[in-house]
């Protein structure tokens, strides 16, 4: 028998094991061993399972596979020695999981050792079943469990009540067997067993509403007085903490008071005197007291309002706060952020303290304050606590950076009082944490700055002054190269000063060596070269004192290795050689961006672009899509805007408004966009106005989005799913909005004697459908419905399919859909001919199935359409 | 249910004990049990850093240094969804991952008090009684814990029916 205990294998395998010095010796080593166990396993030798399950037991705790030895926890469980049973079950609960359906070979062993005489197997058992019964398991064996709780034993009580725990956690519904059982718990004596039926209190409580009421009505006092004697019991020994009788029956039991008082007013009074008392008696000079109030103030903070509980709760916060221990501080902070809700001025006061906590050497403190303090901000004290994160962010960790400067940056855009304001923190955040700023920070910022026009001059010389200090912050060069490029003029002759400047003197060729500079900078990234080289072309007729000069540089670009840039250097050498000309229209200044816009779209962009984020390999794409479009824009801006489908709002959706107008000549569409488009078109392919050449140049744009496919299937290529990037940038919204404009074919409306209203079909959280009308010439009883498809949702719909089913009068026919694949906020389209021979006295009504598949999983939704317009 | 999961770990980062009160994966399980252990190691090599600085300046600026407070870092770290309790005895970490809603202060005493269980049954606990005696660890934390919520808290009814089948042998 000691032999199995002491087995000097099991020691062996340990030491050969500890004696590795590599991890791929420790493979090894465990190779050999399981191969060993698995043969012995094999010859079925009763003596050697104990030992072979310990050992898988060590193996598997260095993360090692070991499902071979499942069935011998099963076989050790069933022998009746005691050692063997308790192995057993310990590897049952190590090894196996709820989830495997060996463990539905156990329930009959489990039922049998909860029946067994010896009562520390009944505790093996209940304890095994406590920590991996399923549902199943639960529903089986909850009556042996109900009726163990009222064991003789103490120690079976205590670990029938967890048991029961989880079983309720498991089947809900099984919750009212165990209300009386539970309640009879708290009247026990013996810490164990009332820290364990507290704790069934508590999970009856939170799973069933009866329960709660239950123990509302009948074990508050009790509970009351339980507390009350534990924290005036006399010294014991056996349970004392530090001065304290069991703090962790102190702590249960005011978790339980809390989901009692919470939400009812009788329940809260009954508790307040004892809550006092522990909020006040309680030595807070060592961890566990502290633990103890901390317990108590969330219980404070949950019942219902007593004022003078409060005041006492935030004041041990307060103390909390200046303790030296870091721990408590960071309980402190912890709490505080839930203070907030109900006491905003007491957490107030606290200000400076918190703010000191930012600046704390412990990354979990400064999370936590960091987190607080952004809860504390509002209009008073905003800049202030601006500048004091600021200063500090100057001084911070690197690997703090990021997350201070993401904090800093939602607080100065939600209150953003001037313009100016607005404008000097984030170049103060780009300047010292430039690099951890995300794209649509600074995307925000280019268009505040394009909306504050008095603001132009300043800010330019304000970011000339910053980039040459900070030239490594690759987003402050972004914006400063873009304003630079669009404001260069008003740097040099210090246009619109503000009293509070200093004048500088900056020469036309300073400017250019900044953007140079960018340019020609190893480290620069794609987005910030491309953005230079767009500065470049606009200074180029800013300056023409010096365009020979930035000639020069535009050329040198035309070797690059990236294809995106020697393409634009050819096109923007072009256009300074041979256009003079036009050149100082095309490269006029940014039409104001429009800020609403901008903001509904980034807001609706949202979830996308955390995804983008994710994967920076991703954002070179992106970036690229959007900075040299800022300028593809530009050159024909005025054209566009006549063009009624784009505002000019946004970056990318004049790619997708210049890529839609190209596709829509091909398909012979609405004579609007048409102009719009051959105009953009003439831009871009300069001096060659053929037909066909129109065609590539429109290609060449659309490569810009990396996108090399046959012009004809451009808007294809675009809606598909392949392009994650086009999907997930800013844009998504103004595909949608530009596709939108265009479905319905008001040509048509025209022409066709009455016009019946569209209609929303059907509209989900997902998905909306949009029906519009027209009746066919000649024929009264037949109606053309053009149905829209519109994916409200941020994911791609493949398998597309559209069902619809109408009474026996009337007729329909389907024509096949637009497309099968429904992109991200993009639509598709199909055509419904319905033909009513009760044509005047009925009118129409369908079923209709939407079935499409996304992320992977079948989506069925299902409508009835009452809402036909009258009369079709 | 508070408690999540249980892991001792030695110095260099080798998990000597792990028991989790939830089911994760073998991959998942190295792969949290890598990044905390990475975490909190981190945590304490920079206390290590703070400390030796520490008395460096003490022997330098003498009592006047000493009256600056030894600010330790705190033993809760944030991960994933988890929050870490971790302490440190001797060669030894003890972490506890637990729910947000759960009471650190008092992990933390439930820490001490399972350490004390173990120093009263081997008698100053090391890294290799709990090597060697893997089994009696796990009993010990399965009269203590039980599905993540706290069974027992006095030493001598957790440690009795261990000590029952030491003497039955």
């Amino acid at each position: 028998m000691n032999s199995i205990f002491s087995g000097t294998r099991l020691r062996d395998m340990i030491r050969s094991i500890r004696a590795c010095k590599t991890a791929a010796e420790e493979r090894g080593v465990v190779r050999k061993e399981c191969a060993d166990i698995r043969a012995s396993i094999n010859e079925n030798d009763p003596h050697d399972r104990h030992r072979n399950l310990a050992k898988l037991m060590f193996i598997h705790m260095l993360g090692y596979p070991t499902h071979f030895g499942q069935m011998e926890c099963l076989k050790l469980i069933a022998s009746p020695g005691f050692p063997e049973k308790r192995i057993g079950y310990l590897g049952l609960m190590l090894l196996l999981d709820e989830r495997q359906e060996v463990l539905m070979l156990v329930t009959n062993s489990l039922k049998q050792d909860l029946n067994h005489t010896n009562q520390y197997v009944v505790g093996l058992a209940l304890c095994a079943l406590g920590n991996i019964c399923s549902a199943e398991m639960a529903r089986d064996l909850a009556p042996e469990v109900e009726r163990l709780i009222q064991f003789r034993d103490p120690n079976i009580r205590k670990k029938a009540a967890l048991c029961s725990t989880r079983i309720v956690r498991k089947v809900p519904d099984l919750a009212e067997n165990f209300i009386n059982a539970a309640s009879s718990l708290l009247k026990e004596k013996h810490h164990g067993v009332l820290i364990t039926g507290v704790q069934l209190c508590y999970e009856l409580c939170t799973i069933n509403d009866e329960a709660l009421e239950y123990f509302r009505k009948k074990c508050t006092e009790g509970l009351i007085k339980t507390l009350k004697d534990i924290t005036n019991s006399a010294y014991q020994p056996e349970y004392d903490v530090a001065g304290i009788t069991d703090p962790f029956l102190h702590i249960r039991l005011l978790k339980l008071l809390r989901v009692l008082g919470h939400g009812d007013a009788d329940a809260s009074d009954l508790m307040t005197d004892i809550l006092a008392q522990v909020a006040t008696k309680t030595e807070s000079n060592k961890n566990a007291g502290n633990a103890v109030l901390y317990e108590c103030v969330e219980t404070i903070m949950a019942i219902e309002d007593t004022s003078s509980l409060r005041v006492l709760a935030i004041n041990i916060l307060g103390r909390f706060l200046s303790n030296r221990d870091n721990n408590i501080r960071y309980v402190a902070l912890n709490m505080l952020m839930k203070a907030i809700a109900f006491d905003d001025q007491a957490v107030q006061r606290h200000r400076v303290t918190i703010l000191e906590c930012v600046k704390d050497p412990d990354a979990s403190i400064r999370k936590r304050a960091l987190e607080l303090v952004s809860l504390l901000v509002n209009e008073n004290n905003v800049k202030q606590l601006t500048k004091e994160l600021i200063d500090y962010l100057e001084i911070s960790d690197e690997d703090f950076k990021e997350d201070l400067s993401a904090k800093i940056c939602s607080i100065v855009e939600k209150f953003s009082l001037e313009k100016i304001w607005y404008i000097d923190q984030m170049l103060k955040v780009l300047s010292e944490a430039g690099k951890f700023v995300k794209d649509d920070v600074w995307h925000a910022l280019i268009v505040v700055i394009s909306n504050a026009s008095e603001l132009h001059g300043y800010t330019v010389r304000a970011l000339y002054k910053a980039v040459l200090t900070y030239s490594e912050q690759e987003t402050l060069v972004r914006v400063a190269i873009w304003c630079i490029g669009e404001y260069g003029d008003l740097l040099v002759n210090n246009v619109g000063m503000l009293g509070i400047e200093d004048p500088i003197t900056v020469t036309e060729s300073d400017a250019v060596d900044v953007v140079e500079d960018a340019i020609t900078r190893h480290n620069s990234d794609m987005t910030t070269k491309a953005m230079a080289l767009v500065a470049l072309l606009k200074l180029s007729s800013r300056f023409p004192s010096i365009s020979e000069r930035i000639k020069d540089t535009i050329v040198k670009q035309k070797g690059s290795l990236l294809l995106e840039m020697q393409q634009r250097a050819i096109e923007f050498n072009s256009i300074v050689d041979r256009h003079k000309n036009i050149r100082s229209s095309l490269v006029e200044r940014m039409p104001v961006l429009d800020e609403a816009t901008f903001n509904v779209r980034r807001a609706g962009s949202l979830p996308a672009s955390v995804s983008t984020m994710a994967k920076p390999s991703v954002s070179i794409p992106n970036g690229v899509a959007a900075a040299p479009l800022v300028d593809l824009l530009d050159l024909g801006s005025d054209d566009i805007m006549a063009a009624p489908s784009s505002s000019g709002a946004d970056f990318l959706q004049d790619l997708l408004g210049v890529d839609l107008g190209s596709s829509s000549v091909q398909s012979g569409a609405t004579p609007g966009p048409k102009a719009g488009a051959d105009l953009l078109m003439d831009i871009l392919s300069i001096g060659t106005p053929s037909p066909a050449q129109n065609n590539t140049s429109s290609v060449d744009l659309l490569s810009t989005a990396g996108i090399n496919n046959n012009p004809s299937n451009a808007l294809d290529t675009l809606s598909s799913p392949a392009l994650p990037h086009i999907a997930t940038t800013a844009s998504a919204g103004g595909m949608f909005d530009l596709l939108d404009g265009l479905t319905p074919s008001p040509s048509k409306e025209a022409t066709n004697g009455p016009a019946y209203p569209p209609i929303v079909a059907y509209e989900s959280s997902t998905l909306k459908i949009e029906f519009t009308f027209s009746k066919s010439s000649g024929n009264p009883q037949e109606t053309n419905v053009q149905a829209t498809f519109i994916n409200l949702s941020p994911n791609t719909f493949t398998y597309f399919i559209f069902q619809a089913a109408v009474p026996k009068f009337l007729q329909l026919h389907l024509d096949p859909a637009s497309s099968n694949t429904l992109p991200a906020s993009g639509n598709i389209t199909q055509n419904l001919r319905v033909t009513n021979s009760q044509h005047g006295k009925k009118s129409l009504v369908m079923r209709m199935r939407i079935g499409y598949k996304v992320n992977g999983k079948d989506v069925l939704e299902e409508g009835q359409i009452n809402n036909f317009p009258r009369g079709l | 249910m508070g408690i999540r999961f249980i892991l001792m770990v030695n110095k260099q980062g080798q998990t000597r004990l792990a028991q989790y009160y939830e089911w994760l994966t073998l991959e998942e399980r190295r792969a949290l049990e890598g990044e905390i252990v990475r975490k909190c190691l981190a945590r304490n090599d920079q206390q290590i850093r703070f400390e030796l600085m520490f008395e460096f300046l003490c022997s330098y600026a003498g009592v006047l240094a000493g009256w600056l407070a030894l600010n330790e870092q705190c033993s809760f770290v944030e991960h994933r969804n988890y929050k870490i309790v971790y302490r440190r005895y001797a060669s030894l970490f003890f972490m506890v991952g637990v729910d947000d809603d759960e009471n650190e202060l008092a992990i933390l005493e439930f820490i001490h008090l399972l350490v004390e269980t173990m120093d009263k049954h081997f008698g100053n606990v090391c890294e290799l009684d709990i090597m060697f005696h893997l089994e009696k660890a796990h009993f010990m934390l399965e009269e203590m814990v039980m599905n993540g919520c706290i069974v027992e808290t006095s030493k001598a009814n957790i440690l009795s029916p261990i000590q029952l089948m030491d003497k039955a042998h």
